[in-house]
């Protein structure tokens, strides 16, 4: 007798996911047959919303795009906003931003390895990492004043300087972050559990990295060698010595190595930025109005490239600001790699891509709960189904609106 | 009859083994929690804990077999009180002996892995059968070393009492060292049979929320996770009973205390051993279990029967 299938729904509300997103899972036994994955649970609307904004108010909300590596977007951003502007920025700000950016790599990789510890039930490491994650915070809470979300940036430079008292601490904490890196590497490649669940598990060969256009660890974990750092230097990062991190082992576990060997890379980054700190001031002046013109800005978020378009018309407010998340391009490799897999395994593959879905979400398609058919509103549409729909719930606006508009008129 | 009454819900019945679970839940948690470098719970949080749940609403989904459903933790709790009566404590007579208790005490642990299975199976929901299915798949895979470990010194004791085994074991304390093996088996299939990492696949939550235990709330869930604790205890009494069986001789105090400490080191070596591992997928525990657990146990068990058989 064949196995019957069953349907598992995971999501949008499930304990592995840490954001609403749904993945419906086919099984036969504990064997994966098919999926789907369903985006839009997240919309924000934050491109709309960036084009009734001016530059300035647009930075802070194009930061709060991600918790993670929100300085990341902000940056992404702000480069394109300048290459338009054509402000010359100073070096030291642009040294002050690699800084930040490297410190917030760190972070968010520290913040993924505990995350896959949890996935895989090895919550000691989740525990052991979100501890040690704690020195970077402090750092970045010492530089910017925030832990997350910093606001170190503004159009033309930076806000805040990097006195030299603050150094030594910078250092000091980055020697014990090498230092536990060094213990996770071992317990990485030694701990005979965590490798049992890790490898051979969410397979991506690098032809079809290259064909389903994966980027960031996801893609150099497939021996893909790209990385915007130092293909299409950005910030300081021309300026500096680095290695880009690459493997061969195709899965889970070669993603978990790409990241922590990211890590050690990023200590030499924060290490030779602080020696090569160039003096000098830390911003121009920015005009208010960005003169009409167009800019793509990509940049090396740690999860994969950030892609930002923005187009300016002359005026204080952007005429489009298109986003690219990195999990965007992540996100159709999921569905490959959990083909044929466990459900066991669903968790870590998806956790592997290190996904960020309200980064991602651009669109929201809605659904008839009846017929399963989906469709789309234009906002008139959506206005007067509203309307309707609380009028039948007994609440009637119209005359209050009717009064309203007689009032605006008498003015 | 009032000793009965009192044998049965006070000592050592249900409120001396709530209590004891209870405080063995709190010891694991807090060792964990020292374990991975965080401060853990106070030492009233599973009793809060389960006051809480026990004032909350039972829920009990549509679909599923309500009687079933509600029956389930009842059984569960039942079946390892009435193990416990079985297991040597204060002397190295139990409260109640009999020629072959050691079958049933292994028979009535295996009633609560059943009750988890039908629970979650009545439940009607994909995560609890899933969680279901799993647990009972684990059952295969650890219950044979887990028998394997448990009889290879009953045979050396030649009794299957398991006050008889303690009655021997104190005769001829040395004895013991053949079994560290098995100890060490028993100890790993006792992981398997309390769903602790890393064979917490049946409940492994971020796979399938909370297994066959996913519907369950209120004083339902509360019953559930009592039967656990008690488990717990009774898991690591079987084992101090088995393996440590020294010092009860010394008189009702010092044999009580004794076995208390010994106790609290086998629940001492489960917190450990959850802590350092990550969660093995079920493919991986039973091949892990056939392939190395379920040999060594039986080569104990032949080690023991030429032992047995130079011996005599």
């Amino acid at each position: 007798m064949p196995e019957r299938e069953v349907k598992i729904p995971i999501g949008p509300q499930h304990p592995a996911l840490k954001e609403p997103e749904s993945f419906l899972i086919t099984l036969r036994g504990e064997k994966i047959t098919d999926m789907t994955v369903r985006l839009g649970y997240n919309h924000r609307g934050i491109e709309k919303a960036c084009e009734q904004r001016t530059y300035i108010q647009d930075m802070y909300l194009v930061e709060r795009v991600c918790g993670i590596c929100s300085h990341s977007h902000s940056t992404c951003f702000i480069q394109a906003v300048e290459e338009i502007a054509g402000l010359e920025v100073p070096k030291r700000a642009i040294y002050i931003r690699t800084l930040i950016a490297e410190l917030e790599r760190i972070h968010s990789h520290l913040l993924w390895l505990g995350v896959a510890g949890h996935e895989i039930g090895f919550d000691t490491l989740l525990m052991y990492t979100w501890r040690d994650r704690e020195a970077v915070m402090d750092i970045l809470a010492l530089l910017t004043g925030n832990r997350v979300n910093y606001g170190i940036n503004t159009i033309g430079g930076v806000r805040r300087d990097i006195t030299p008292d603050q150094i030594p601490q910078i250092l000091t904490a980055i020697d014990t972050l090498e230092e536990r890196t060094k213990y996770y590497v071992k317990v990485g490649t030694e701990e005979i559990t965590l490798r049992e669940r890790l490898s051979g598990v969410g397979k991506l060969s690098k032809e079809d990295a290259i064909h389903l256009g994966a980027t960031g660890p996801t893609a150099r974990a497939s021996g893909v060698d790209r990385d915007t750092r130092r293909d299409d230097p950005y910030g300081a990062y021309g300026l500096l010595q680095f290695e880009v991190i690459t493997d061969d082992h195709c899965d889970v576990y070669g993603r978990t190595l790409v990241r922590l060997g990211e890590l050690m890379e990023s200590y030499k980054l924060v290490r030779q930025i602080l020696r090569q700190l160039p003096e000098g001031q830390i911003m121009v002046k920015a005009p208010r109005k960005i003169s009409a013109g167009q800019a793509i800005s990509r940049y090396e978020a740690p999860r994969g490239e950030d892609v930002h378009y923005v187009k300016a018309n002359g005026t204080e407010k952007p005429e489009r600001v298109k986003l690219r998340a990195p999990t965007l391009a992540n996100v159709q490799v999921v569905a490959h790699m959990l083909k044929d897999g466990y459900l066991a395994d669903t968790p870590i593959v998806i956790a592997a891509i290190d996904p960020c879905f309200s980064c991602t979400d651009r669109a929201v398609s809605i659904m008839d709960s009846n017929n399963g058919q989906a469709g789309t509103m234009d906002w008139p549409a959506l206005r007067s189904y509203s309307i309707e729909w609380y009028r039948k719930q007994g609440t009637d606006f119209s005359e209050l609106n009717r009064k309203f508009r007689i009032l605006m008129e008498s003015e | 009859m009032t000793g009965a009454l009192f044998n049965i819900f006070i000592f050592p019945g249900v409120l001396f083994i709530a209590a004891f679970g209870l405080a063995a839940e709190y010891i694991d948690r807090k060792l964990c929690a020292m374990l991975q470098n965080r401060v853990g719970p106070p030492w009233f949080q599973p009793v809060a804990d389960f006051i809480k749940l026990a004032a909350k609403e039972d829920v009990i989904p549509q679909h599923a077999d309500s009687g079933v459903f509600k029956m389930m933790p009842i059984i569960a709790m039942t079946s390892i009180i009435t193990a416990f009566v079985y297991i040597p404590m204060w002397s190295t007579q139990a409260l109640f002996a009999f020629k072959g208790d050691l079958v049933v005490v292994l028979y009535l642990l295996t009633i609560p892995t059943l009750t988890y299975f039908l629970g979650g199976w009545y439940s009607r929901s994909v995560f609890s059968m899933i969680g279901a299915v799993r647990s009972v798949t684990q059952l295969f895979a650890y219950e044979i070393p887990l028998f394997l470990s448990i009889l290879a010194p009953a045979m050396l004791a030649d009794t299957w009492s398991l006050s008889g085994m303690s009655q021997y074991y104190n005769g001829h304390p040395w004895a013991i060292l053949f079994n560290v093996v098995g100890f060490v088996i028993a100890i790993v299939s006792l992981m398997g049979k309390l769903e602790k990492v890393p064979f917490d696949i049946p409940e492994a939550e971020t796979e399938i929320v909370a297994g066959a235990f996913t519907e369950y709330s209120g004083r339902l869930l509360a019953l559930f996770r009592l039967a656990i604790d008690m488990e717990l205890v009774i898991g690591a009494s079987l084992l101090a009973a088995v393996f440590l069986p020294f010092g009860l001789h010394l008189g009702p105090w010092a044999g009580f205390g004794l076995y208390i400490v010994k106790v609290l080191f086998v629940i001492a070596l489960v917190s450990l051993l959850r802590t350092v591992f990550a969660r093995l997928r079920i493919d991986q525990m039973i091949s892990f279990c056939w392939k190395v657990v379920a040999p060594i146990a039986f080569i104990q068990f032949i080690a023991d029967l030429i032992i047995k058989g130079i011996h005599s």
